[in-house]
């Protein structure tokens, strides 16, 4: 196995040191003895990146991503693990299933892959899925979501919050009250009135988190928010964790940059759910992940074929590309903007993720003997986005045609370069 | 005027007034024993429903022939919402044909927004509804109609009329057009409907807005009625079908409470005994049948500005002169 010396490298943009990769962990002496050495002046040095909240649609949509293909995508945005979500065709409602998708992960080799559980059979709301049996698979499971649904049941949901404290779970819910957005398109505003759009109003999202904080509280356990996208369910969050409250929450990078003036152009690329809110929204969720009320940022990176989005804004699917682009948008976000250093990126992009999902050798500070999971991180140059560049296999990014700054130049897992270059290692 | 007719948005005051000019030359032509124009000749327009509008389509087919273009009525049966074939693939198709206009109706709301700028297609686009958004020519045929009415005893304008527009605005496409077109000609425009029939942001319309239509029909020069569904009710929008009819109908009562001029218009098609009792409807206030005339007239306008040059239709208004028409 290479061995790697980074000379002069940023630790979390700090002071240049140097860093050594041996024998898959980090170590801060010096070698110089059969040794790859990467000047790394001028770069970043992050801890692997860990994202709660991937769509890598295998099994089944093997037209629009695979396990392979979107690891691949992950680990050029600098990712060391992902977390797969469970709406697969067949649903990752199983122990067979969510093995299948960890063992996808683990021959790909580019980037650990821990399942997302299914919360319910199928999808369906109506009843649990064998969580325990996830728990205890291979995968291990810690994060069960129905994402792309809500639990909107509060039984349902209070009897999985509940359950899955035997194994010290947590719940992420995508937070959409489902009556409240009944044929939802977009942010309902203003916008959405003059475009003739029906309206997905924040009310659907806030009620939701309101009542699953609630009970969160109320049975003890512990809640993860997906994608919060109001100011209103920022502010929600900060009262559930002025309370003591077991709650996170997450935003995502498209929810930090992009407003939902862009369905003015009926190009559905822009379509999302929860869906572009306002340019108040977009502040308010800022302004949250700077002072923690917000934990993590989390990509939904959600892919498409073309076709998908290659249509009427109505008949398109939901959802866009993250992974390869994410730590740019919070780079020009977060840390441009001066609301975060890098060290609350690090915080938010790796520590705080690998918390939630419980994840031992991921998220560790770059110190002696830490898991070398890390990526090599350059804030000093830009590049416009080209989507036919992706390493997924779907196009459908936001961003095409947008100057982002900085560029990953080398990821590592386990002392192993998934990246180097820019490029595929 | 711009190349696509999308939005009542993309009419400037200019542009409105262009196109009722032109209406009003070639609603002449319809006095004429032969009712036909060579403006468009060897040019092909294609009615592209992807919902049923029989008399959208039959209005634009009759508008176009009597520009002598060649019309192609495709109607596409289910749109890739219901899996068919796609939007996209179904303007390859046309562009492959050759159209030099495309109109279009659709249930999506932005679909030939889509359609003109997704470089599938390089003819103009007209909007002949979409989903909820817009139906600009419904809007200029109802302008031309209050314009043809009201514009005499007004100076010629529709400035500082009074137009009330009553009904489900939420889900109206007539209803968002209306608005920018009227306020674009001057026009002062209230919209009357129960508050869960408003769509959120209304306010930002530049329109006065009213729950009560008792309050408002007094003073307005026109009242156009919108067509409201039954199935809203099973939405939750209003109780009963009855109990809107009695709030936001138009029924022989109120009529009595407008002022002599005042004309009364609906888009059609109607729904007697809903939002406008029969005696309204047929009364002599009414010049529903008038819209669907005008619709004909304005729709020519549109096809010959956007196809046919922006110079005066007067120069060109002859008859045409064909062996077949002397027959």
């Amino acid at each position: 196995m290479t061995t790697y010396l980074l000379k002069n490298v940023s630790v979390l943009g700090g002071e240049p040191q140097d860093l050594v990769l041996k024998d898959g962990v980090v170590s801060t002496g010096s070698t110089t003895e059969g040794v790859e050495v990467i000047d790394a002046t001028g770069l970043i040095a992050l801890p692997g990146l860990v994202d709660l909240h991937t769509h890598l649609r295998e099994p089944g949509r093997e037209d629009a991503e695979t396990v392979e293909t979107g690891t691949h995508a992950a680990a050029l945005g600098g990712f060391t693990a992902v977390h797969a979500m469970a709406n697969t065709e067949p649903v990752a409602d199983t122990a067979g299933v969510v093995e299948q998708v960890w063992r996808l992960g683990r021959e790909a080799g580019y980037c650990d892959v821990f399942p997302v559980g299914a919360v319910t059979v199928g999808l369906a709301g109506e009843r649990i899925a064998e969580l325990g049996a996830m728990a205890d698979s291979a995968a291990r499971v810690r994060v069960f979501s129905d994402d792309g649904r809500c639990v909107s049941d509060p039984l349902l949901m209070r009897r999985a919050l509940e359950y899955v404290k035997a194994f010290d779970g947590v719940i992420a819910q995508h937070a959409q009250e489902p009556r409240l957005t009944e044929g939802a398109q977009m942010n309902e505003g203003e916008l959405s009135g003059r475009l003739g759009l029906a309206g997905w109003p924040a009310v659907a999202e806030e009620a939701i988190i309101a009542r699953d904080c609630l009970l969160a509280a109320h049975v003890g356990s512990r809640l993860h928010v997906c994608h919060v996208s109001t100011a209103g369910s920022v502010e929600i969050v900060r009262q559930a964790k002025a309370r003591g409250w077991n709650v996170t929450a997450e935003v995502t990078p498209h929810h930090l940059l992009l407003t939902d003036e862009l369905a003015a152009t009926y190009d559905p690329i822009y379509k999302v759910n929860p869906p572009l809110r306002s340019a108040a929204d977009v502040e308010a969720v800022r302004a949250g992940l700077a002072d923690g009320t917000i934990d993590i940022v989390a990509t939904d990176h959600a892919p498409h074929p073309h076709e998908d989005k290659d249509c009427e804004w109505a008949a398109a699917a939901f959802g866009m590309l993250g992974l390869e682009t994410a730590l740019s948008v919070v780079q020009q976000t977060m840390v441009d903007t001066g609301l975060l250093d890098w060290a609350g990126v690090a915080e938010r992009m790796s520590y705080a993720p690998a918390r939630i999902g419980r994840l031992s050798d991921h998220g560790r500070a770059l110190e002696d003997g830490a898991p070398a999971n890390l990526v090599l991180f350059d804030p000093s140059v830009s590049r416009v986005i080209d989507s036919s560049e992706t390493a997924s296999l779907s196009r459908n990014t936001p961003y095409a045609g947008r100057e982002l700054p900085g560029r990953v130049v080398a990821t590592f897992l386990r002392g192993k370069a998934t990246v180097l270059d820019g490029k595929l290692a | 005027m711009k190349r696509h007719l999308l939005s009542a948005a993309d009419l400037t005051r200019e542009d409105a007034e262009l196109v009722l000019q032109t209406a009003d030359e070639m609603r002449s032509l319809a006095d004429r024993p032969i009712k036909k124009l060579p403006a468009l000749r060897g040019r092909t327009v294609v009615n592209l429903f992807f919902e049923d509008s029989t008399r959208t389509r039959i209005s634009f087919e009759a508008a176009a022939k009597r520009l002598s273009a060649d019309v192609i009525n495709f109607s596409a049966k289910g749109s890739s919402l219901s899996k068919g074939e796609s939007l996209k693939d179904t303007a390859l198709t046309l562009e492959a044909m050759g159209a030099d206009a495309v109109v279009i109706r659709h249930g999506a709301s932005g679909a030939p927004h889509r359609l003109a700028h997704s470089g599938w297609v390089r003819s103009s686009v007209v909007n002949a509804g979409d989903g909820t958004h817009e139906h600009p020519t419904q809007a200029l045929l109802d302008a031309f109609t209050m314009w043809r009415h009201l514009g005499p005893r007004n100076g010629g304008t529709l400035d500082g009329q009074r137009i009330a527009i009553v009904g489900d605005v939420l889900h109206s496409r007539v209803a968002r057009s209306n608005a920018l077109l009227l306020q674009t000609l001057g026009a002062e425009v209230t919209l009357v409907s129960p508050p869960t029939l408003f769509p959120v942001g209304v306010e930002t319309w530049g329109v006065e807005t009213s729950y009560d239509l008792d309050a408002v029909i007094p003073k307005a020069d026109a009242v156009m009625m919108l067509r409201v569904q039954r199935e809203r009710m099973n939405g939750g929008f209003f109780p009963t079908a009855r109990e809107y009819s009695r709030r936001y109908g138009l029924d022989g009562r109120r009529m009595a409470t407008l002022q002599d001029h005042t004309i009364v218009m609906h888009p059609g098609p109607m729904v007697r005994g809903m939002e406008i009792t029969a005696d309204v409807a047929d009364s002599q206030r009414s010049v529903i049948v008038e819209q669907v005339t005008n619709g004909v007239a304005v729709r020519m306008a549109v096809l010959y500005l956007l196809l046919g040059g922006s110079e005066p239709a007067g120069s060109l208004a002859e008859p045409v002169e064909t062996p077949g028409d002397h027959s």
